[in-house]
């Protein structure tokens, strides 16, 4: 197991390493937000942990907040909400994306034109701002912040799978697919599909990562989760409150906890890309 | 030049329905998305009668395609309705606000270049060393980290603990906007003005917020200069250059970097989204009084036509500036003309 592991180091070098620190970065987020009853000392809610606004010291490592609430558990218990919404979000906007390519890129004519058209412009608009949107119509929830996370990347998708199942389409195996009387549906599923849905790995790790700054965003905005759920986003929205009179812990462990967690999927998605395609490897 | 006169206008006529789309996907997320406007703005146990009489006034009870169409005529005026909460109208409001965005986005984008391309362009000449891998890395851990949570560290570190730069606003408490201000523009009023101290005082304010703008987009910066520059560095010119004796930094800078800067360019028109995106997360964070900040302030007071107006802006930025940066790419690149 070592001896592979160091040996696809030698093979890849640096991509190689940038793939396995943000595998074990997002491996540990996922172990903290699965084991969080276990790992936290106290209850994320709990408002009678010790003195209010302490600094970080034994008793908690991440000090507490103006409501008495240890910081540390909170961070662990957040783990959960911007990973649950990042990668459900990401899951939907994959899955509308790809088959909305693959349908549009495979019919092709002026249904293809209209709907690229259509993309093409959401694609150009500042996908923040549009999930802001969505999000202050939606009203708060796991949904539908869930759902305005969701919406930004399906042109993402679209236009990667369209691009390609354009190419492919014109194979001489799929071609002699048609040749032998396979019904479109069968040449979208079995020979355009699994021939597309390679790429579409490193854009969703990446996608996986841009979807925690968004949530994140989001929640900082006051935009998206009732106060009673807990996370990350909205733990900097009230540090900031505290920064003027210098406690520095609010701001500095939530928001390390988001970069480092978006950096881990970066990071997977950087490595995934170059391994993937040695062409890259030039560069 | 007849051609390039042909290309503007295609060009131009291409944003028609992009805008067009633009427009109406926001008419439609504003409108059909479930919640009713005019009830929670009232408060959610308004009596149906005042309900149904703020919808008469809005123009809220007619047909939606009806709606829809004097939306869009409205647009096409220049009209952006009037705000549901304050007796102001919302292009006053914007026209207001829009300077303050446009500053902070000019100076972020001015850090961003001066960060990001330099650094880029060293990082493909000294292609697969030490420096080059940690530029790379400073690339990649900058646009992980949230443009927010940045600017809240900066607060901290630079605004609180070493107490050099403010942390909010665009003036200080003895700089008064009033005495100075015509374009908005704060630091063309200032100078406009002669007014050295207030100038000095707006620059002060400016430093902490673009640079915070600024180094979040550097990282894309660097790895786009980084991959032209690589690409540029193998063309023949280059070989070229280097064999009549040029120097070799001669040849990177000026021979390289000159012609990578073209394919940057356009990419800096394909960064706007973000960029706008960073400049509404920078003005919340910094309480500085632009276009985004609006936005969020009429969403938590439920004014919709507000919010629909400055969304309505947005997409109207986005639109243009792709369609400038485009123009400018066939002035000088005269191969996209064809």
């Amino acid at each position: 197991m070592i001896s592979r592991f160091t040996r696809m180091g030698v093979k890849y070098g640096v991509e190689w390493w940038i793939l396995v620190i943000g595998a074990v970065v997002i491996l540990g987020v996922i172990a903290m937000a699965l084991f969080a009853g276990s790992i936290a000392p106290y209850d994320p809610h709990d408002q009678n942990t010790g003195p209010q606004l302490a600094p970080p010291s034994s008793a908690h490592l991440m000090g507490t907040d103006n409501l008495q609430r240890d910081v540390f558990s909170r961070i662990i218990f957040g783990a959960r909400t911007i990973l649950g919404v990042a990668i459900l979000a990401a899951i939907i906007s994959s899955l509308v994306g790809i088959s909305m390519g693959l349908i549009s890129g495979y019919a092709g004519g002026g249904f293809d034109k209209a709907l690229s058209l259509i993309i093409d412009s959401v694609y150009s608009f500042p996908g923040l701002i549009l999930a802001i949107t969505f999000a202050a119509m939606l009203g708060p929830g796991i949904i539908s912040i869930t759902f305005a996370v969701a919406v930004i990347y399906i042109p993402t998708y679209f236009r990667l799978v369209r691009g390609q199942t354009l190419t492919i389409k014109e194979e001489l195996y799929v071609e002699a697919a048609r040749a032998i009387g396979a019904p479109g549906r069968t040449i979208l599923w079995q020979y355009i599909f699994p021939n597309v849905i390679a790429t579409t790995v490193v854009v969703f790790t990446m996608n996986v990562g841009d979807a925690i700054m968004i949530e994140a965003a989001l929640t900082y905005l006051g935009l998206g989760l009732p106060p009673s759920v807990v996370d990350w986003g909205m733990d900097l929205a009230m540090g900031k409150k505290f920064l003027p009179s210098g406690h520095w812990w609010l701001i500095t462990f939530p928001g390390t906890m988001i970069s480092l967690l978006a950096l881990g999927f970066t990071m997977l998605g950087e490595g995934l890309a170059e391994i993937l395609n040695p062409r890259l490897l030039e560069r | 030049m007849k051609n390039l006169l042909r290309y503007v206008i295609t060009r131009t006529l291409l944003t028609i329905p992009m805008l067009f789309i633009l427009l109406t996907i926001v008419f439609v997320v504003v409108r059909i998305m479930p919640g009713d406007p005019v009830s929670s703005m009232l408060g959610g146990h308004a009596p149906q009668k005042v309900i149904d009489k703020k919808k008469e006034e809005l123009g809220l009870n007619r047909p939606l395609i009806v709606q829809y169409g004097s939306y869009l005529l409205q647009i096409c005026r220049l009209d952006l309705g009037d705000s549901m909460i304050f007796k102001q109208k919302v292009m006053d409001a914007i026209g207001d606000k829009l300077p303050a965005t446009i500053e902070l986005t000019f100076f972020g984008m001015l850090i961003t270049l001066v960060v990001g391309v330099p650094l880029g362009a060293y990082a493909a000449d000294k292609r697969r060393s030490a420096q080059d891998y940690g530029i790379r890395l400073y690339g990649i851990v900058i646009y992980c980290i949230p443009v927010y949570w940045l600017g809240l560290m900066l607060q901290m570190i630079f605004g609180i603990w070493l107490d050099i730069f403010p942390i909010a606003g665009r003036t200080g408490g003895h700089v008064f906007a009033s005495t100075f201000e015509q374009t908005g523009f704060y630091v063309l009023d200032t100078l406009l003005m002669r007014d050295f101290s207030a100038f000095g005082d707006v620059l002060v304010h400016l430093v902490l917020p673009s640079v915070t703008l600024g180094l979040t987009l550097s990282g894309i910066f660097i790895r786009l200069t980084r991959a032209n520059m690589l690409d540029v560095l193998k063309a023949d010119y280059i070989l070229a250059a280097e064999a009549r004796g040029i120097g070799h930094r001669r040849v990177v800078y000026k021979h390289g970097l000159l012609n990578a800067f073209v394919p940057i360019l356009t990419m800096m028109g394909l960064q706007v989204a973000l960029l706008m995106a960073g400049a509404l997360l920078t003005e919340t964070t910094f309480s500085w009084p632009g276009i985004g900040r609006l936005l969020l302030e009429r969403i938590y007071q439920r004014d919709y036509p507000t919010i629909q107006g400055v969304i309505v802006i947005f997409a109207i930025i986005v639109a243009l500036v792709s369609l400038v940066v485009d123009i400018i790419y066939a002035l000088i690149d005269p191969r996209v003309r064809y």
